[in-house]
């Protein structure tokens, strides 16, 4: 059937059927890869996306239930908090594979865009659902601390 | 004395159209002896010549040819970083490019005719190779301002990329010199003198990576790859291995508005559709009646029982035989005996496993994370009955690998081909699910050993005798030869048979079993297992003699310097000795694998709960040279995460040939709120370097193991950790 849906600030119609998960729609429908496929089962976090400014794994989100919401993917993320978690991203050289990644960065981008000063535990508690096989999680938390302060020194600045 | 002429155009030519430019393509010494006649690839290049790593564009851009596949351990970065170093070039200037596939221009040096990325060999095997095609290009554009500019070549220098002549204060740039130093002649390999580490300017520097892309999604990996006319095809594979199709009932499947087709290959029966979403549901609807005839009915627990007794039973074939442990070992004072276990385990890269494969009359053309290129090329070849170079691999980034993608039977490459085949002309992107990803194998194999070493009354220890019971890798693969000496499979024994410690009689056995249930290299290999019994015996021989883990070690480490360093090293930087928090232990671990040393000191707690919680690991990593200490870093902390899932928590069991796990729910792995605080220190080494993708995982399990028992005076054999 056909269903309009909004990602990026664009709206989509797309012909799938109601229970195809979202993941799958900005895949193979929209063709907007960089949200990953990793487990199928909001497991490991490849697939996370914002709905309304929060994080939700699009691979279990059946696209009927994002009808009329905003969808944002790591194509189409650009807050303050999202410039800040990127630059830390490359400065701290975070990645390797890269495959998680996007999902890691939009999940980062939406603690701080909810947190502007996350602890060690809101850290965790916030990233630990994003699974990383190269293990890069040393950098992610060092990223998003320098992020943190790179949002709070421009804060104090402007 | 190679002809000229001849070896010009077999060596460099004019790349035609847009960015036309030099090409130049270095010789490793035994192909420059051996063939004399132009030879001409069929890739698609315009290469004329094996080993091109480098193309000077007249953008200024300077492409170089990566041999190996970048799966998140930098390699782009680290052989861009050699062939910049020599050719001087702009950091900015250098774009990383896949090599195609091709065994005699960009065959792992360390291998043989292979391409392929393994063995943390990929930076080793390139060190000298690429440092030459860098001078030798750099040769050539002196060359040829030296000749636009009527000077001498001795007095042109190259700088960030700008040639320069000091005297008349002329200043250009590779793309101006390109056409002009394409007609140079090429420099002879031996006068070309590579730099002295003390005047690197890329090596042992901070330079950011350039595998670009994977910040903002553009990066493209298998999963990502669109074609006309693509089609994703889903697979349903026997739930256990060893199983056939007998009868399939596509019915259901075939009702399923945008199905397409259901195509029965011999691993399985494939559901295609334009969208992942329709195939899945399509091939989850399939009813498929199961030949289990041949099927495995290997239930884990059970065979871990039959290892034991063999192990307890059989002698096995010496890997080493140094003394008579068995006679020493009568003679001991003190008699350590312990038996450890080691699970399955699955790599589970973050990417699960998928492969783009297109079949038409001009051959086959496939695009992967490919790790084995020519072997994959040969074996895809053969099934199709095509010669190897009518099979063009297309090597794309991969999203982890951990040695599942470097399949010496091509598996999923193959399940993808077959697909393809029956459906010529039609691109077929092959996607697993993570339950297929976790449930089809190509697992690290199951491991038994039994140890038994002995002290003399002043604590020396005198006797170790080892044994280790487990699948072949290698056996039945093309690296059988490479491996597999006298019935003794290396990858199994590696790290055991070659014990770093001075023990005068030392006695290391190998039981292969063969097992119906698929087995593969997994990061480290044999260092997985053979590190984790070595390191938790020689901590318990340390305590048993009375005395400090760390000096225990270095006592018995006078044949090995490099072990001795990293040891004392990472005792210094973990303050070994420190006070520590109640409930809260130090434990030490150091091996050697891929030709790297690893020490780490793990800093562990354990709960009321028995929960072990790692804190703290410092490592010391000697792998000769740090071409980048940064990537080296990475790796390391990757590794030690990688290595502490297995230790913790990672574990493939099976009952009656099915595996009994499916996803991340069961088959857990790391996670951010386990991971430690991670601290690496690099030794300074003038030495060649050598492997750092695999290094830190081995010494991880045993430092935590070691620190357990400082924490709670119990010791845990068996991988994963559990103490209640």
């Amino acid at each position: 059937m056909s269903m309009t849906i909004n990602v990026n600030g664009i709206d989509h119609t797309v012909n799938a059927t109601p229970d195809t998960p979202l993941l799958w729609v900005i895949r193979d429908h929209i063709e907007l890869t960089g949200t990953k496929f990793g487990c199928g089962q909001a497991l490991c976090g490849a697939c996370t996306v914002q709905m309304e400014g929060q994080a939700i794994r699009s691979c279990v989100t059946p696209v009927s239930a994002v009808q009329g919401k905003k969808i944002t993917t790591i194509e189409g993320i650009q807050s303050d908090a999202a410039k800040a978690v990127k630059k830390a991203w490359e400065e701290e050289q975070v990645v390797q594979c890269g495959y998680c990644q996007s999902g890691q960065i939009v999940a980062a981008i939406t603690l701080l865009e909810n947190n502007t000063n996350p602890n060690d535990d809101d850290i965790d508690t916030a990233m630990s659902d994003n699974i990383c096989r190269c293990n890069t999680y040393v950098r992610i938390r060092s990223a998003i601390k320098s992020a943190v302060q790179d949002l709070t020194n421009q804060k104090r600045s402007g | 004395m190679v002809d000229q002429g001849i070896s010009r155009r077999r060596f460099l030519t004019l790349v035609g159209g847009v960015g036309a430019g030099l090409t130049i393509g270095i010789n490793l010494p035994a192909a420059i002896t051996k063939k004399a006649t132009p030879e001409v690839s069929v890739t698609e290049t315009s290469i004329f010549e094996p080993n091109a790593f480098i193309k000077i564009h007249t953008d200024n851009t300077v492409s170089v040819i990566i041999k190996h596949l970048e799966m998140g351990q930098g390699t782009y970065t680290g052989l861009s970083t050699l062939v910049a170093e020599e050719l001087n070039a702009d950091w900015a200037q250098i774009k990383p490019e896949n090599a195609p596939a091709d065994p005699k221009r960009y065959n792992n040096t360390s291998w043989g005719p292979y391409q392929g990325t393994g063995g943390s060999s990929g930076l080793a095997n390139s060190f000298e190779q690429l440092r030459i095609a860098g001078a030798a290009a750099k040769a050539m554009l002196v060359a040829a301002a030296a000749e636009l500019w009527q000077v001498n070549r001795a007095e042109v220098t190259v700088e960030k990329g700008v040639v320069s002549h000091k005297a008349s204060n002329k200043k250009t740039t590779f793309g101006e010199l390109a056409n002009l130093a394409a007609k140079q002649s090429i420099p002879d390999e031996k006068s070309l003198i590579l730099k002295e580490p003390k005047d690197f300017v890329y090596i042992g520097k901070k330079v950011a990576r350039n595998d670009h892309g994977k910040i903002d999604g553009s990066a493209i990996f298998t999963q990502d790859v669109k074609l006309d006319g693509l089609l994703t095809a889903v697979i349903a594979h026997p739930p256990r291995f060893g199983g056939k199709v007998r009868a399939i009932n596509r019915k259901k499947t075939l009702a399923i508005k945008g199905v397409i087709d259901v195509v029965e290959v011999p691993s399985g029966v494939a559901v295609l559709a334009k969208d992942f979403w329709t195939a899945k549901k399509g091939r989850d609807a399939l009813e498929i009646d199961w030949d289990n005839s041949k099927a495995s009915t290997v239930t884990t627990h059970k065979l871990m029982a039959d290892y034991k007794r063999k192990a307890n039973e059989e002698a096995g074939l010496a890997a080493t035989h140094k003394g008579d442990a068995k006679k020493a070992l009568e003679k001991a004072d003190k008699v350590i005996e312990a038996s450890f276990e080691f699970p399955y385990l699955a790599h589970a890269p973050m990417e699960p496993i998928n492969c783009v494969a297109l079949v038409n009359k001009q051959g086959c053309e496939i695009w992967n994370g490919a790790q084995f290129h020519t072997v994959d090329q040969s074996i895809v070849s053969s099934i199709l009955g095509i010669k190897p170079e009518q099979v063009k691999i297309n090597t794309l980034f991969a999203g982890g690998s951990f040695g599942r993608r470097a399949n010496p039977y091509s598996d999923y490459i193959v399940e993808a081909v077959h697909i393809a085949n029956a459906k010529k002309g039609t691109p077929i992107k092959l996607v697993w699910t993570r339950e297929d990803d976790i449930r089809a194998g190509y697992f690290r194999p199951m491991y038994f050993h039994k140890v038994k070493a002995g002290l003399d009354k002043n604590g020396n220890p005198i006797a170790w005798e080892h044994h280790v019971v487990g699948q072949s890798i290698a056996a039945g693969t093309p690296f059988e030869g490479f491996l597999v000496k006298d019935g003794i499979d290396k990858t199994s024994i590696e790290g055991a048979s070659n014990l770093s410690y001075s023990i005068p009689n030392l006695q290391v056995n190998l039981h292969t079993v063969d097992v119906n249930v698929p087995v593969l290299w997994w990061r480290s290999v044999g260092h997985t297992h053979t590190a984790f019994s070595t390191e938790v015996i020689i901590d318990e021989l340390a305590h048993a003699a009375g005395k400090d883990p760390v000096e225990f070690r270095a006592k018995l480490m006078d044949k090995h310097p490099r072990h001795l360093g990293v040891l004392k090293m990472v005792a210094e930087k973990a303050k070994w000795g420190k006070s520590l928090p109640k409930g809260h232990g130090l434990g030490v671990a150091v091996h050697e694998s891929f030709d790297s040393f690893a020490a780490q000191v793990a800093e562990v707690s354990v709960s009321d709960k028995s929960e072990i919680r790692v804190h703290r690991v410092v490592c010391v990593i000697d792998c000769g040279i740090a071409v980048n200490p940064d990537i080296i870093k990475a790796q390391i902390q990757g590794g030690i995460g990688f290595g502490l899932a297995a230790a913790l928590e990672s574990e493939i069991t099976l009952e009656n040939g099915q595996v009994v796990q499916s996803n991340f729910h069961d088959y857990k792995v790391l996670r951010m709120n386990q991971m430690p605080e991670v601290e690496v220190h690099i030794m300074p080494s003038t030495k060649p370097p050598t492997g750092v993708g695999e290094p830190g995982t081995p010494p991880i399990a045993p430092a935590v193991a070691n620190a357990i028992f400082a924490a709670t005076g119990k010791r845990l054999y068996n991988l994963p950790l559990k103490l209640a």
